[in-house]
């Protein structure tokens, strides 16, 4: 075959051809990036180092081996071949553009090279199928969520046309005679050309005519990515490198952003890692119940920040009156922000591990430095930085439920002891959870647990707080409960409340302390043997993972250890695990006012979704759970047909002592 | 360009559980917890409103009261420029020694005169008065209460007000300049101050201290006696048929003139 | 003790306030135990035709002036402290509502007389005069006693009104005091609510229904009880959740936080979203088949008993007694 570098076109070589058109593709392409990477300079600052062989262990399950896409079969299995494909024809497109540059380098051109050919020719084979596939969907069978922009169907026929005239080269190739057995595809389309009465003479034409077209198209993709979505493919797999290497967390400490610059390096990279796939706003509760969010469309105002030119005036998030912005589509409402209850649910599904929740409460935080709060929220932060409690109670009255117990617990201040238990607000105020909080007592007695409390000078741990984008009044709860428990003594923390859970684990720098969910604690006591079974508990349940407990610290199976050994049969939601479904309490969720003509709140969802497996009962281990599940119960008519229980209540009746 | 004065008042928190102090005439100083006069938040909210509005200061003066700093720096976070303490004042629960403490130092410093004097229309021990009433006969300033919008014209001097009464019905007076106003609600819901700017202005800002001249004014009414008026332990029941029952409800609502 | 018993009367656009009668009542009390004389004392700009209504007192002193025809508290305390100096009555009690909020304080700075708020109830003890007043929101009573001659703040609903009405005319007497022509508070007119829209924070009586109320007809009946008593219907969030009244009307913490003077709670369980909203209620009565709901530990009066059965018999008798009232 005639090599195509050094073959002239009109008189002219064909490597200056080349030259000419890489400049021009690599400069468009380089002028756009620089603006981007420009942009990441000027951003603020977020350390995202460290954690190396970690961050490596992500790139290679979430670019190489492209897992989440998976959690969509038959998409993922079509994404997972374009992507290999991707991988090798970059490959061989900077190699043959290198040789076909310098013509004097001794090496072959890739396509040359049996190893090379062979996962060129089989995977753009597939891949060609996948694009088909992605373009049914796109066309005929589009998931909700979807974007179909006329820039992706720009690219599937980019793709399809560079897959195409890869894979006549190779015809020619055969065609001319230069067969050889790496080159099923080639072969095939070889045997149709001489079909089809082309000559072996006249494929070298041919051959030069379908390289070019491929380098052309290659160049012209290289030139044009960086202006549309398919950036995510250079971008993501930086977003996966830095993302944050635990789930569950919420962006470094700030006064928040609402202007471009005000945001970190990272939270803009999400805007051009998105694939605008939807993944995250068909897992997002707060968008299946009708809520004015869309995590998606969340990240795409990033991107669009991001790709503004120079220094855009505008607020992402703008007082009610008030628009600085010149364009009205860069405004994310206050109500979108609002909304979120800070599930995870986006983030463990995007493929790219983008950070809605960041961005999110980087947004709150900047409508709360500006008193932007709704009443009810506001009533409830000023609770909480008064009382300590968003119940506006007493911190006097904290303890009540020990009342009755009929032992008294340990006071955390004044004696020492194995297990500080960190109750939290709603275990200890909330009448229709003291029953569970009293029986987790119990629990904790019997096994002869040597636990104590902090009495009144425990607060709320501020977990939620923190979400809501109040990080002033986080610190200072987290401050005043870091002084209480600095006067106590003690090896382990627990607590019943996973939201708690995670800050005092996560957010409390409690680094030399172990703490545990009750959950953990209570499984590993019967593993022990320190709580024998007095009486089965003989029903069938299925479980709800709550988002703290579960995505933000991978606790699963614990809690379901728990009910297997109490006798429970469990039956799994089909939303379980990671893909477990928020109740829509969670990131001060549960104190905001409701929203008006919402379709169905997440909990009435999710308590229909444990009817429909025709259990008897939906065990939680989360007190916020336990109030809006029971609450969904009244609201979808359910009472009766399913009964919502703390795995306490459970583990307590199942080890009470048996009468005489 | 307004210069506002807000006189706020902190009052024992009643969400706390009060108790009566063994001298059995007031309440045990251990049981209180002050907070401030929820009326009084919504003056100055109603003083920072008329501040974006017109320009000008907002001078917060309270009390030096354990806790007072905290109010302080608040209204100093939300946007107040000055914040005075008035120290040298033992006024115990009267509204009356307090607000002549306050009028005189706010003559005797100098702090007065300003256009617009602000307060809360009462609160909740307000035994021997109200606060701003006082003041502004002591300060020989008009007064008018349960104010729920103010918009001022600064050029001629003069506010309109718009007083709240019954049933959602509203007066509209107009009064001269300077005047003292006692707010019942702020046009809009007090605003919300991040902890974060409250400490903030704990660093940067400071408060001022002011010391009442001469001898305080003493209250003309004697607490004999104080107790607790909550029956703890829920409601009392009413027994009977349905009709026996609201009958019952019945003389409860006349009982308390709510009929 | 010497001196009369001086009541003001709070008389608002023409009309005489009822909670005057109720504090009509308390001066008759007083004046029994101190033997002096109960005055009525009427403010106003054409004020004959109040009269008559205000027989339980032993005499009228009348001012009638233009610029007392509206309550501007500012006129209304000069013209008192004038007719206070020239009579030096011994008490003289102010009826505390929106009207008259600051009179008391006005008056009894101008004069440096003593004067108590938030009476509840006067008696007269051992030649004294002692007030029982309700302080910090309504949880502690101070007896208190303050040397005479003293200004009283009386709160609504201290005696019945009843007790305060008498069909009699009274001695007048008309008193002319020189009062500024051009006052430095100027009243300039009244503005009515805007019609259909109800304000639940603003209402002084709220008929609350929860699931209890059982069928969306029966909310019928709570807005015709409501209607009876001068009041509005607010809901639990399961009704406003059914439709069966507006998300304005939602009680609680992702609804409304009310204040009223009644909170009249029928099959209301008293969850504590709900119980956020409203707890602060002055009288919270409820109504509840389920002896240990939770809303009984909030309510000051409760009932168990179907609610469907009590509303009915209430808003006839609330009916016929208004009518006759
Ligand atoms: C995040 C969150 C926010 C919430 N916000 C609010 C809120 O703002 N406002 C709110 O109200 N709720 C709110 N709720 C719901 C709240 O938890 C309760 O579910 C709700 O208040 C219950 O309403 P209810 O008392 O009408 O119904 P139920 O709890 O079902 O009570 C009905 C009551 O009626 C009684 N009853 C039945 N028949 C009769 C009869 N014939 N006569 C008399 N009594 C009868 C029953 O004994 C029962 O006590 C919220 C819940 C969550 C989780
Ligand atoms: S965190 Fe949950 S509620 Fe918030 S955007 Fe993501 S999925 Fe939606
Ligand atoms: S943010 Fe992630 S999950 Fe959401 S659309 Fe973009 S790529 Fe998909």
């Amino acid at each position: 075959m005639p090599d195509p570098a050094l073959s002239t076109y009109a008189g002219l070589p064909g490597y200056l051809l080349l030259w000419v058109f890489a400049l021009v593709a690599f400069g468009l392409f380089g002028y756009r990036v620089a603006h981007f990477v420009r942009l990441f300079l000027r951003a603020r600052p977020e350390y995202r180092g460290g954690q190396w062989a970690q961050r490596l262990g992500f790139f290679v399950l979430h670019v190489l081996g492209q897992r989440r896409l998976f959690d969509e079969p038959l998409v993922g299995a079509v994404h997972f071949l374009i992507f290999w494909a991707f991988v090798f024809y970059s490959t061989s497109f900077f190699w043959n553009l290198l040789r076909g540059m310098v013509p004097v380098l001794p090496i072959p051109y890739a396509d040359e090279v049996p190893w090379m050919t062979l996962p060129l020719e089989v995977l753009g084979a597939l891949a060609l199928v996948g694009v088909m596939v992605a373009a049914a969907r796109r066309g005929f069978f589009a998931p909700p969520r979807l974007v179909r922009s006329l820039d992706a169907t720009i690219i599937l026929v980019l793709i399809t046309v560079l897959l195409l005239s890869f894979l006549t080269s190779e015809g020619f190739r055969v065609l001319a005679g230069h067969s050889t057995s790496w080159m099923p595809v080639g072969v095939v389309l070889g045997g149709w050309f001489a079909r089809l009465g082309m000559t072996p003479a006249a494929s070298p034409l041919y051959f030069l005519s379908a390289w070019w077209v491929h380098m052309l198209v290659v160049l012209g993709f290289l030139a044009y990515l960086p202006y549309s979505k398919h950036l995510h493919l250079l971008a993501a797999p930086f977003s996966v490198f830095f993302s944050s290497p635990v789930m569950g967390t919420v962006p470094p400490p700030s006064e928040g952003a609402a202007r471009r610059e005000e945001f970190t390096w990272r939270e803009l990279l999400n805007g051009l890692s998105c694939a605008e796939c939807g993944r995250c706003d068909r897992a997002c509760p707060a968008f299946n119940s009708g809520f004015p969010l869309s995590p998606r469309e969340v990240v795409g105002f990033i991107r669009d920040l991001v790709r503004a030119p120079a220094n855009p005036k505008s607020l992402v998030v703008v007082e009610r009156s008030v628009v600085e912005s010149p364009l009205a589509s860069e405004i994310i409402p206050p109500a979108a922000l609002w909304s979120c209850a800070c599930c995870y649910a986006c983030m463990e599904r995007c493929p790219s591990l983008n950070e809605h929740v960041h961005l999110i409460v980087e947004m709150r935080r900047s409508l709360v430095s500006r008193g932007e709060v709704d009443d009810r929220l506001q009533a409830v932060l000023t609770n909480l930085s008064r009382y300590g409690n968003s119940m506006g109670q007493p911190a006097r009255a904290r303890a009540r439920w020990t009342q009755d117990l009929g032992f008294t617990l340990k006071d955390a201040r004044r004696e020492a002891a194995d297990y500080l238990w960190f109750v939290g607000d709603y275990a200890s105020y909330d009448p229709r959870i003291q029953p569970a909080t009293r029986a987790a007592a119990r629990v904790f007695h019997r096994a002869g647990l040597d636990v104590a409390i902090l009495y009144d000078e425990e607060r709320n741990a501020g977990t939620d707080v923190r979400r809501v984008g109040e990080e002033g009044l986080f610190e200072m709860l987290r401050e005043k409960n870091l002084q209480a428990m600095g006067k106590a003594q003690f090896r382990q923390v627990i607590t019943t409340d996973p939201h708690t859970f995670h800050g005092l684990r996560n957010e409390y720098g409690l680094n030399s302390v172990r703490v545990l969910h009750h959950t953990e604690l209570v499984d590993e006591m019967i593993a022990a043997g320190r709580l024998p079974l007095k009486r089965p508990i003989r029903v069938t349940a299925t479980y709800h993972d709550p988002c703290y407990l579960g995505r933000a610290n991978g606790i699963y199976e614990a809690p379901r250890r728990v009910l297997r050994a109490l006798g429970v049969k469990l039956r799994e939601m089909r939303r379980n695990r990671r893909r477990s479904y928020c109740c829509g309490a969670g990131g001060g969720r549960i104190w905001m006012e409701e929203v008006p003509g919402i379709k169905e709140r997440p909990a009435e969802n999710r308590v229909r979704e444990a009817a429909e497996l025709g259990v008897e009962m939906l065990v939680v281990a989360c007190p916020k759970d336990y109030v809006m599940f029971q609450d969904a119960l009244k609201t979808t008519g359910l009472e009766g047909k399913l009964v919502v229980k703390e795995v306490m209540e459970l583990v307590d009746e199942a080890t009470a002592p048996l009468e005489g | 360009m307004l210069n506002i004065m807000v006189l706020v008042k902190l009052v024992p928190d009643v969400v706390e559980e009060l108790e009566i102090a063994s001298d059995g005439r007031s309440l045990d100083p251990a049981s209180v917890r002050l907070i401030l006069n929820e009326r009084d938040e919504h003056a100055l909210e109603e003083a920072l409103l008329l501040k974006e509005r017109h320009g000008g200061t907002v001078t917060v003066v309270a009390l030096d009261v354990p806790e007072v700093d905290d109010v302080l720096f608040t209204a100093l976070a939300k946007g107040a420029d000055r914040a005075v303490k008035i120290s040298g004042v033992e006024a115990g629960l009267s509204t009356w020694a307090i607000a002549g403490a306050l009028a005189k130092a706010l003559t005797s410093s100098g702090l007065v005169p300003v256009d617009l004097i602000l307060t809360g229309v009462q609160a909740i021990d307000d035994l021997d008065g109200q606060t701003g009433p006082i003041v502004a006969r002591l300060l020989e300033l008009p007064y008018v209460g349960m104010v729920c919008r103010v918009e001022v014209d600064v050029e001629a001097h003069k506010a309109v007000v718009i007083r709240e009464y019954a049933g959602g019905v509203t007066g509209t007076f107009e009064v001269s300049l300077p005047a003292v106003l006692g707010i019942q609600s702020a046009e809009k819901p007090p605003r919300y101050v991040p902890v974060a700017k409250v400490r903030a202005a704990m660093k940067t800002q400071q408060l001022e201290s002011v010391p009442v001249p001469g001898q305080g004014e003493s209250s003309s009414v004697e607490i004999l006696q104080m107790a607790k008026l909550e029956v703890t332990g829920g409601a009392v029941m009413l027994e009977g048929s349905p009709e026996e029952i609201a009958e019952r409800i019945w003389d409860l609502l006349k009982e308390r003139g709510l009929v | 003790m010497a001196g009369e018993i001086w009541v003001l009367v709070e008389q608002w656009r023409g009309r005489v306030s009822d909670v005057t009668y109720e504090v009509l009542a308390l001066g008759r009390e007083v004046s029994a135990a101190t033997g002096a004389s109960l005055q009525a004392v009427l403010l106003g700009s054409d004020v004959k035709d109040l009269l008559p209504t205000l027989g339980a007192a032993d005499g009228v002193l009348v001012t009638e002036h233009p610029t007392l025809g509206e309550p501007v508290s500012e006129i209304w305390a000069l013209a008192l402290a004038q007719l206070v100096e020239r009579h030096q009555p011994l008490v003289l009690l102010i009826p505390q509502t929106n009207v008259t909020m600051e009179i008391g304080s006005l008056l009894a700075t101008r004069l440096r007389l003593p004067f108590v708020n938030f009476c509840r109830d006067i008696q007269v003890t051992d030649k004294r005069l002692v007030a029982r007043c309700l302080l910090y929101g309504g949880k502690v009573e101070a007896t208190v006693a303050p040397q005479t001659p003293a200004v009283l703040g009386v709160l609504p609903g201290v005696r019945p009104q009843e007790q305060g009405r008498a069909e009699r005319t009274p001695t007048v007497t008309a008193i002319s005091l020189d009062l500024p022509a051009e006052p430095p508070v100027r009243f300039k007119g009244y503005t009515e609510p805007p019609p259909g829209d109800v304000d639940i924070t603003r209402e002084n009586i709220l008929v609350a229904v929860g699931r209890g109320i059982q069928r969306p007809e029966n909310v019928a009946l709570a807005e015709e009880l409501a209607a009876a008593l001068g009041g509005a219907v607010c809901g639990s969030r399961p009704v406003i959740d059914q439709g069966w009244l507006p998300p304005s009307r939602q009680v609680g913490t992702s609804g409304m936080i009310v204040k009223p003077q009644l909170y009249l709670a029928l099959g209301i369980s008293g969850a504590p979203e709900h119980v956020q909203g409203m707890k602060d209620a002055a009288l919270i009565i409820a109504i509840n088949t389920d002896p240990r709901a939770p809303i009984f530990s909030v309510a000051h009066y409760g009932a168990v008993v179907d609610a469907l059965e009590v509303l009915p018999v209430l808003t006839e008798i609330a009916r016929s007694r208004r009518r006759v009232a």
